[in-house]
């Protein structure tokens, strides 16, 4: 077994572009969950414009950079139209809503009627050719300890984790404002909030906007780094993963969505190789066969992160002690 | 009535009700300095009538207690007035501004600030996160300012010099770095009346301060109400504690189902025959229960 080679792989999707997106993902959610307590659960919906806007721009023939800005202001106005109708409610109406707006999407994205704009279920391709046109770094392969890497994957890498980096520099010191201690404060008990005189409602909307638009920008990356908008790949599963990745790093941390997002999509590969070498050198005696392995990896990983939960609550970067004030 | 702001302000030792001496004792009497009136709210949830109360005055700088049996309405009402619940009819004014169905937030800014029968401790912020959150107006708390820690710096210290003193006085000060999680019921109700000071309220609206505190620590929050009344603070309270409520209030408000209906001195509410009809059932019932037991 080719131990080595199935660490070298899985760094390699550790550090990759998807990681770089998902690590900016999970720092909206964590806006979102983390800090201010709203339930979403349709973040692949702010995926969704943030990748469409952008790409329907630059398919009509704008820019990249113009296609950037539309993403953005089309998660805004997700965020508003999710938002000023159930921010007012309980907690759960949110997450109702969010769910079933990101599925709806979708599908208006992949409906025929759509076709002319969005390309129906073929989605739009060759998007981000300007992006890769800025890559300053001369052609060639890249790497060191056995990770190779082409100028392309690396310049969408360091875009990617440079983003990550900014975001969460931007959320770090917005939380440890006063500003962020209102977001907490209604995490904790909005109706304390209320009685002190803070307009739960414009925070939980601020944040609600804030979030999406990080959850905008993941999707834009993932744009990129695909150079093509699918629709179907916009699936409530790409949700889960990201609070996988936040509940993995810690929710309410600030290095959590990065390393969680690392040590997830580390892990998720790990897996796949390992039992890919397995099925194929047939130790696993024919049981699986190379079709099993995506559903068997994701089987590998939930339990992982079952023991994760059991063991480490907190996630990486959590505290336990406010975990175990949950129970009082 | 000219005469009674005089004969408060003669009076340097504070001897009695600040000048309610002269008020008739009877329910909805208009007071010489209301700091509130409430007019005609009406509070209905399907067929029943939680709150019904034609005319009510809470006189500035005084104590006034809300008492009444279960599911008179007290809570309820508390809950129209600080705009947590709309009421279906009905309007008030605080300290001379009419307040028009305000929201939570809109009626804590204007200086009615409410505590709750439940205290609502924010767990998994520290005790002294607690106390900050309550300043009003604070400029970071704006998103863009809170991006610029310069804009926020200077006064966040004065916030914290500020929450420091209160943590002193309501003896909290050891446990301001603490979760507030980790703080024992009592200590939980004194946390959320310095945190409701620190919101600078006008009125403060006390719900049930005393419930599930124990006898020495209700001394000291008796102490601390009386402290907040001498120095110039309106003080309305829900409480069930007979003791507590003849040993501070300068005016006693009794509601029964939904209305006042009976409001004075706590002396002369306590001797009211309709007050002690409400707590007990009507005269026959009560001598129904006497010759039972």
């Amino acid at each position: 077994m080719d131990l080595a080679g199935a660490l070298g792989e899985a760094l390699r999707v550790g550090i990759g572009p998807q990681a770089a997106a998902y690590a900016v993902a999970a720092i909206g959610l964590n806006l979102h969950f983390g800090y201010t307590g709203l339930l979403n659960f349709g973040h692949v919906g702010f995926f969704l414009v943030g990748a469409y806007g952008a790409a329907i721009t630059v398919d009509a023939g704008g820019s990249l950079w113009l296609g950037i800005g539309v993403g953005l202001l089309a998660s805004v106005a997700l965020a508003l139209v999710l938002g000023v109708p159930t921010l007012r409610l309980r907690a759960d109406y949110l997450a109702i809503v969010t769910i079933a707006v990101a599925e709806i999407l979708r599908l208006v994205v992949r409906a025929n009627a759509a076709r002319p704009l969005t390309g129906g279920v073929f989605g739009i391709r060759a998007v981000a050719g300007s992006f890769y046109d800025l890559n300053p770094i001369p052609p060639g392969t890249y790497g060191a300890l056995g990770l190779v890497f082409s100028h392309r994957s690396l310049w969408v890498i360091i875009a990617g984790w440079t983003l990550a980096g900014a975001c969460t520099v931007v959320v770090w010191a917005l939380v440890r404002s006063p500003w962020g201690r209102v977001l907490r404060a209604i995490r904790e008990d909005e109706d304390a909030a209320r009685s002190l005189g803070k307009n739960v409602f414009a925070y939980k909307l601020q944040s609600l906007v804030l979030g999406g638009a990080l959850g905008a920008l993941a999707g834009i990356l993932l744009m990129i780094n695909q150079q093509s908008v699918v629709p179907d790949t916009y699936l409530a599963v790409l949700t889960f993963y990201t609070y996988t990745v936040l509940i993995l790093g810690g929710t309410g941390t600030t290095w959590g969505p990065i390393v969680g997002s690392i040590v997830f999509w580390f892990l998720t590969q790990l897996t796949e190789s390992l039992l890919r070498q397995a099925v194929q050198s047939g130790s696993l005696g024919g049981l699986f066969d190379v079709q099993d392995l995506a559903a068997l990896r994701f089987a590998l990983v939930g339990l992982g992160l079952i023991l994760l939960m059991v063991f480490r609550p907190q996630g990486i970067f959590g505290r336990r002690a406010e975990l175990q004030l949950d129970a009082t | 009535m000219p005469p009674e702001p005089a004969v408060a302000e003669t009076a340097a030792p504070r001897t009695g009700p600040g000048g309610l001496e002269e008020v008739a004792a009877e329910p909805g009497v208009a007071k010489p300095d209301p700091i509130l009136v409430v007019d005609g709210v009406c509070r209905r949830f399907g067929g029943l009538v939680a709150v019904d109360v034609a005319h009510l005055e809470v006189q500035r700088g005084t104590i006034c207690a809300l008492i009444g049996p279960n599911g008179a309405g007290k809570t309820t009402l508390f809950n129209q007035l600080t705009g947590f619940d709309r009421p279906d009819a009905g309007r008030w004014t605080f300290d001379g501004q009419a307040l028009e169905r305000p929201s939570a937030h809109r009626s804590a800014r204007a200086g009615m600030v409410r505590t709750f029968q439940l205290t609502k401790a924010l767990s998994k912020m520290s005790v002294l996160d607690n106390i900050r959150l309550a300043a009003p107006g604070q400029r970071g708390e704006r998103v863009l300012s809170g991006l610029a820690p310069w804009r926020w710096r200077s006064e966040e210290a004065a916030i914290t010099e500020r929450a420091g003193t209160l943590l002193e006085r309501f003896g909290l000060a050891a446990m301001a770095g603490d979760y507030a999680g980790t703080l024992s019921g009592g200590q939980r109700k004194l946390l959320e009346l310095a945190r409701a000071l620190m919101a600078e309220p006008r009125l403060l609206m006390l719900d049930e301060p005393m419930a599930g505190v124990n006898p020495a620590l209700t001394q000291s929050l008796l102490g601390h109400i009386t402290d907040l009344r001498d120095a110039g603070m309106t003080v309305l309270f829900v409480e069930h504690d007979m003791d507590v409520v003849m040993g501070i209030s300068d005016w006693v408000v009794c509601m029964a189902e939904g209305s006042v209906i009976a409001e004075g001195p706590p002396a002369a509410v306590g001797n009211n025959e309709r007050v002690v009809d409400a707590y007990l059932g009507t005269h026959r019932s009560a001598a129904a229960e006497e010759g039972e037991g």
